[in-house]
């Protein structure tokens, strides 16, 4: 840890990242303390008022501050990233424990599951389901996290695969040790770096993702602010309110980036040898 | 050669029959009382026929696996049913009449991104850590952190809105018919840019990296400073001996990114309205047209399925040792 914790400083560009991600969940958590406006009210006296000193970053199409509205547009973006990104880990996780854990027929037929999840290319595949659902936030996170679990599952199955072998596991075995004491105790905990890295990764992606189904209208529906469907309404206003849809992207760009920074910081400082499996994986959109 | 490419097509074909389940299920996935199969956009009179036009299209009364038999015995036939919406058309023609716009502008980017990514990663590879390398790692970092969508607004406000240079949404203005050929011509392509430089962006941003990546592998090997040893001139070494194996692991790459190009299709023909697959997609799912949106996931993705087979012929084709490999059982 501690050598971690060395190496992770060294790296300035992930530092920086961090401060940014922690910065991001402090105002997404504060947000009904800060927002200098109430985001939802709507005021028509004010409709796409541009950035001034009483709405920093101006107003919609209904007069709703965009500044409140973005605050509680992070909310939405960190409670999706993570929780898509939970479901996800704990899926990939499991199936890629089963699969790397037992081999022959299981770990086939759950690999070529992992082929066959692949093979759709995931927008499509987000729609056809939504389309048969009511949007909504969760719907939104279930299906961002059931449709993005391949990655992690091949990388615990590659752990899993080198790690079955070690010493440390093969006596646990002879000394009797049930196959889910033997997972849970023994593997597990040394095959979780790169899970972590890859959660970590993962989370961007998912922000990514939600913000271009809210930005189709297929996310999060208002009045529920999100920082797509905010970016929704820029499209609408795109001759007059080009603040509307510069700030919101602004910060996605922003949140992606420092996410992704300090995603790759971690994974450097805990395993160069990393660098190459899971940054692939994780990368595929 | 022949029973390699003999085997990856066997191995093809239980992810096809998974396709068609994975897509099957997800009809499933409408709750069971017709009520709660839309949003309340409809009126509970609608919503009833919308249902009963589903159990008759799929057979929902009858029990799962004498439903999935017979839709696929009609996916064989190629018959996707026809559209819920107004016109009623067959599903494959709508889709038949959208496919050639969405393959031309994947085809498109995808040229695109190998002609700049390979001269750019090779460029920060050979020069790592120089000027040029750090503009490029700062562009990939910022090419992976955008999302598409914005860069898209972004431009259209700037070329379209404010600079008043280029169309901001279909495939032709609307004087087309009164053009002259070559004016026809450069009409498209001036509609064609925006899209295209949008969607190339962030495959841009990723084969360059990856590309790099490859070549900084590449040039550490023993044949690359046995060329140089044997006095090649650099332009050689690099251009060729390097160059050749650093393109290997991108027709993986190149084949594994397929399904998320073709997925950012929808995005970018939405925001232009470009007639193609994306957009037919999304508007089927507003106006909840089942068949076409099944017809639709399943072409998809038996053609991105089609793409990674043909990657991994190229690459078997490109690397004798795949070949090999796989004869002696390994995947």
């Amino acid at each position: 840890m501690r050598a971690f914790w060395k190496a992770f400083r060294r790296n300035r560009l992930a530092l920086v990242g961090g401060v940014v991600v922690a910065l991001l969940a402090a105002l997404a958590i504060l947000a009904p303390a800060i927002a200098p406006w109430d985001a939802n009210r709507p005021d028509v006296k004010k409709i796409l008022d541009a950035p001034s000193q009483i709405h920093p970053l101006g107003t919609d199409l209904l007069g709703r501050d965009v500044l409140s509205r973005m605050l509680y547009g992070a909310r939405v973006s960190l409670a999706v990233g993570f929780v898509s990104v939970g479901i996800a880990s704990l899926i990939g996780t499991m199936l890629g424990a089963a699969a790397g854990y037992n081999g022959g027929v299981v770990d086939g037929a759950i690999m070529r599951l992992v082929d066959l999840m692949l093979v759709f290319p995931r927008f499509f595949l987000l729609l056809a389901v939504l389309a048969f659902l009511r949007p909504s936030i969760w719907t939104i996170m279930a299906v961002i996290g059931l449709t993005g679990w391949m990655g992690v599952a091949r990388l615990v199955r590659a752990e899993f695969l080198a790690l079955k072998e070690r010493e440390f596991v093969l006596w646990s075995q002879a000394v009797g040790a049930s196959g889910f004491r033997v997972i849970w105790r023994h593997i597990l905990p040394n095959a979780m770096a790169p899970v972590l890295v890859a959660m970590t990764l993962g989370i961007p992606a998912a922000i990514l993702t939600e913000s271009g189904l809210s930005f189709l209208g297929l996310g999060v529906q208002p009045p529920h602010a999100s920082w797509g469907n905010i970016l929704n309404e820029g499209k609408d206003a795109i001759e007059i309110g080009w603040w509307l849809s510069v700030y919101p992207g602004l910060a996605i760009l922003v949140t992606v980036l420092s996410y992704n920074l300090l995603g790759e910081g971690i994974r450097d400082a805990l395993d160069p040898r990393l660098r190459q499996s899971v940054g692939r994986i994780a990368a595929r959109r | 050669m022949f029973r390699y490419a003999l085997r990856r097509l066997l191995l093809a074909f239980p992810l096809l029959i998974g396709i068609t389940f994975v897509s099957f299920v997800v009809i499933h996935l409408a709750p069971g009382r017709p009520g709660e199969v839309v949003t309340g956009e409809l009126s509970a009179e609608s919503q009833k026929e919308l249902w009963q036009m589903l159990e008759k299209e799929y057979g929902l009364d009858k029990p799962l696996h004498v439903q999935y038999w017979t839709w696929l015995g009609r996916l064989a036939r190629l018959d996707f049913g026809r559209s819920f919406s107004p016109d009623a058309r067959p599903v494959l023609q709508k889709i038949g009449e959208r496919l050639p716009i969405t393959l031309l502008l994947n085809i498109i980017e995808m040229l695109i991104i190998i002609a700049f990514a390979v001269p750019i990663g090779v460029l920060s590879a050979t020069r790592q850590y120089s000027l040029f390398d750090k503009v490029t790692t700062v562009f990939v970092f910022v090419g992976f952190a955008t999302p598409d969508f914005w860069l898209a607004l972004l431009l259209m406000i700037l070329f379209g809105v404010q600079l008043g240079w280029l169309p901001i949404s279909g495939l032709r203005s609307l004087n087309w018919e009164y053009l002259s050929f070559w004016r026809q011509q450069w009409d498209f392509a001036g509609h064609l840019l925006l899209p295209i430089v949008v969607a190339t962006f962030g495959g841009l941003a990723g084969f360059s990296r990856y590309m790099r990546q490859s070549m900084l592998e590449v040039i550490r090997q023993d044949y690359v400073q046995s060329a140089r040893a044997k006095g090649l001139p650099e332009r050689v070494v690099i251009g060729k001996h390097a160059l050749r194996n650093a393109m290997l692991p991108i027709v993986t790459v190149l084949g594994l990114s397929l399904p998320g190009l073709i997925g950012g299709s929808v995005i970018v023909e939405s925001i232009f309205a470009i007639p193609g697959m994306g957009q037919l997609m999304v508007q089927a799912v507003f106006e909840r047209d089942y068949p076409v949106i099944m017809g639709n996931l399943v072409i998809v993705s038996t053609l991105t399925l089609g793409a990674n087979l043909l990657a991994d012929l190229t690459y078997s084709l490109v690397d004798p040792r795949i070949r090999v490999g796989a004869r002696r059982g390994r995947r």
